[in-house]
């Protein structure tokens, strides 16, 4: 018994990546979509156990080395855990075992009975890769991931039932492709100039790379930045977002928002502060700027978009971009302060626009449309459902009080750091355009008589009202006791800062 | 004249660098969605050709140890690649496959017909 169980505890980051993958196998050949959900709910369900030790382990005992198969470092596959990624694995795990029983009965309403199962399958199969490009230390082997994760959520957005939903599947694979691509030149320029794919093995010989071939390690800095970036959505690269969460399922609309985009952060921090950042000097070169300049014009000018947007899907959406742009911002400010309210306004972020995408996803289930025109006083007929809407609408805001403020607030702390008044005012001035974005949803929705559209309608069952109703109430803890996030997200900070050149 | 004797010198390199450019240029010049494809294709391949010459050592022979060789070409890419290509194909067939979705739905596969059909509805 205690061998079993050594085995498990000492195979965790393997087991992280293999559980879901078998159970997308599992899921592809029973084809049952009663079964299929049950397996998929077991699965999403066993995932946070396995992060959470993973992440308790790495903050009592230091950064943990997993050899693939037994092939040490940098032969072999590393998988390697430290804060910031096993912070990035538990928020996965947790979204997807939150938000699960939701799909249930949201699935069953959008998706027909025979291609049910198939949504399982891709859903564990994005898991898989997520969780995969996060917990891999090896530059080529987050590409497989990276890929397996976009493979399948462009088949998560394929099974919206608007047709509408095919061409923004299309367009992402697109845009997807190329942004991978990109990233596997960038990791091709790397792999030549020091003959390794292990990505702390990278970060040790490009120092000396960089004295005979300085403009290869630029190239590559480039290829890699614009590639994650395509995939992260970073604005001006963003034009695949809003058709694509717009027509997705609705389930998958708030995974994806919440957790996908993340992850390729995760990516692009690993690569600034792990790798280009030990090897050579930064700031130096205008990359945080260029990082400043484009998360400056994302909080803005998709913010403003989204307030002109009729549909609720399409408004979160382009929230979302202008978003990233607050979590690129941490990385572009790039001190502890600044860093620690990126890395925090990721979770943030994460649990309240999923809050948000479930409660439009309620109103999709009871009225089976998201236009704003005709929601006018639902929250007096689903008002649990836009309690939940509400509140996590406050979070987007940044009010103090909720998870939003927060972020915001480290944010603000690391521009002042480095003496830049003017993107404090700019984060304030952009939060106010949110303001509007949200104000105008909740006049119609709380302030109006309730419409002919939403007569008939009501609270969503208890297995869809729950998850955004425990994402609404994280909104509000994590705004309190800020000892899991931004503790957590301080403790990474400081060891990616540390190891700047 | 050194740019030329170097660009000449690495001819294979112009290769891949043409190849990636006129497979990105496909998929950004052309409204039909199979030609996009051919592009992407394209543009894929073109770094599979990245990491294959490097790997190629002059002289070398294939990598299995012997006594005899001191110089062997170096494995590593070449796997790598394989790896790429599945990825490749996959992403093709699923590009494809929601072509057909699209074709069935819209009755058309360039893209500004279908903006217009869905601006009409």
């Amino acid at each position: 018994m205690n061998a079993v169980v050594n085995g498990i505890w000492t195979n965790l980051p393997v087991l992280q990546v293999v559980i879901p993958l078998l159970g997308a196998l599992l899921v592809g050949f029973l084809r049952r979509a009663p079964l299929a959900f049950a397996i998929t709910l077991a699965v999403s369900w066993v995932l946070p156990f396995i992060a959470g030790a993973l992440l308790t382990q790495v903050l009592t005992g230091g950064p943990i080395s997993y050899h693939i198969g037994g092939w040490a470092p940098p032969w072999g596959i590393e998988y390697r855990v430290d804060a910031l990624n096993g912070f990035v694995l538990l928020l996965v795990s947790v979204v997807g075992a939150v938000t699960m029983p939701y799909a249930l009965r949201s699935i069953a309403r959008e998706i027909d009975e025979d291609k049910r199962a198939w949504f399982y399958c891709m859903y564990l199969l994005c898991v898989s890769g997520l969780l995969g490009i996060a917990v891999t230390g090896d530059a080529f082997n987050a590409f497989v991931f990276l890929e397996i994760s976009s493979l399948s959520s462009y088949v998560l957005i394929a099974l919206g039932r608007d047709r509408r939903a095919l061409l923004a599947a299309f367009q992402y694979l697109v845009m997807g492709t190329i942004g991978a691509t990109f990233y596997i030149i960038g990791v091709g320029l790397l792999y030549l100039l020091t003959g390794t794919l292990n990505m702390v093995d990278i970060a040790a010989r490009l120092a000396p790379a960089m004295v005979a071939h300085s403009p290869a390690v630029y190239a590559a800095l480039a290829f890699i930045t614009v590639g994650i970036s395509l995939k992260l959505a970073l604005f001006p690269l963003h034009a695949w977002l809003p058709n694509a969460y717009a027509y997705a399922p609705s389930w998958a609309t708030a995974f994806l928002a919440a957790t996908a985009t993340k992850v390729a952060i995760y990516l692009l921090i690993r690569y600034y502060f792990s790798i280009f950042g030990i090897a050579i000097d930064l700031d130096a070169l205008p990359v945080n700027d260029i990082i400043i300049v484009l998360s400056v014009a994302a909080m803005f000018i998709a913010s403003l978009v989204a307030v002109f947007e009729s549909d609720l899907k399409r408004m979160l959406a382009y929230s979302s971009v202008a978003q990233i742009g607050y979590i690129t911002l941490g990385i572009g400010i790039a001190n502890q302060a600044g860093l620690t309210g990126g890395l925090v306004h990721i979770v943030n972020h994460a649990l309240m626009k999923a809050a948000l995408f479930l409660a439009v996803g309620a109103v999709f289930y009871r009225i089976g449309t998201v236009r704003l025109s005709e929601l006018a006083g639902i929250g007096r007929k689903m008002p649990l459902t836009m309690t939940a809407f509400t509140v996590a609408g406050f979070g987007l805001l940044g009010t103090p009080g909720t998870s939003g403020f927060i972020s915001k607030w480290y944010l603000a702390i690391g521009a002042l750091d480095k003496g830049w008044w003017v993107l404090v005012f700019l984060i304030v001035a952009s939060s106010l355009i949110a303001v509007v974005y949200i104000g105008r949803v909740l006049e119609v929705i709380w302030l109006r008589e309730p419409g002919p559209a939403v007569a008939q309608a009501s609270d969503p069952p208890l297995s869809m009202l729950l998850p955004m109703l425990l994402l609404a109430a994280a909104t509000i803890y994590f705004g309190i006791n800020t000892e899991w996030t931004a503790g957590i997200a301080d403790t990474a900070a400081k060891a990616l800062i540390g190891g700047l050149r | 004249m050194a740019t030329l004797t170097s660009l000449f010198d690495h001819y294979d390199y112009a290769i891949t660098i043409f190849l990636m450019m006129a497979g990105l240029y496909i998929v950004v010049a052309r409204g039909n969605m199979v030609k996009k494809l051919v592009g992407l294709s394209i543009f894929q391949t073109s770094v599979y050709l990245l990491y294959i010459e490097p790997a190629k050592i002059l002289g070398g022979t294939a990598p299995i140890i012997d006594p005899a060789f001191t110089v062997y070409s170096n494995p590593l890419p070449h796997v790598l690649i394989l790896t790429a290509i599945v990825v490749g194909v996959a992403t093709l067939a699923l590009g494809l496959a929601l072509v057909v979705r699209i074709n069935e739905a819209y009755g058309t596969v360039e893209e500004d017909e279908i903006i217009e059909k869905d601006r009409e509805s």
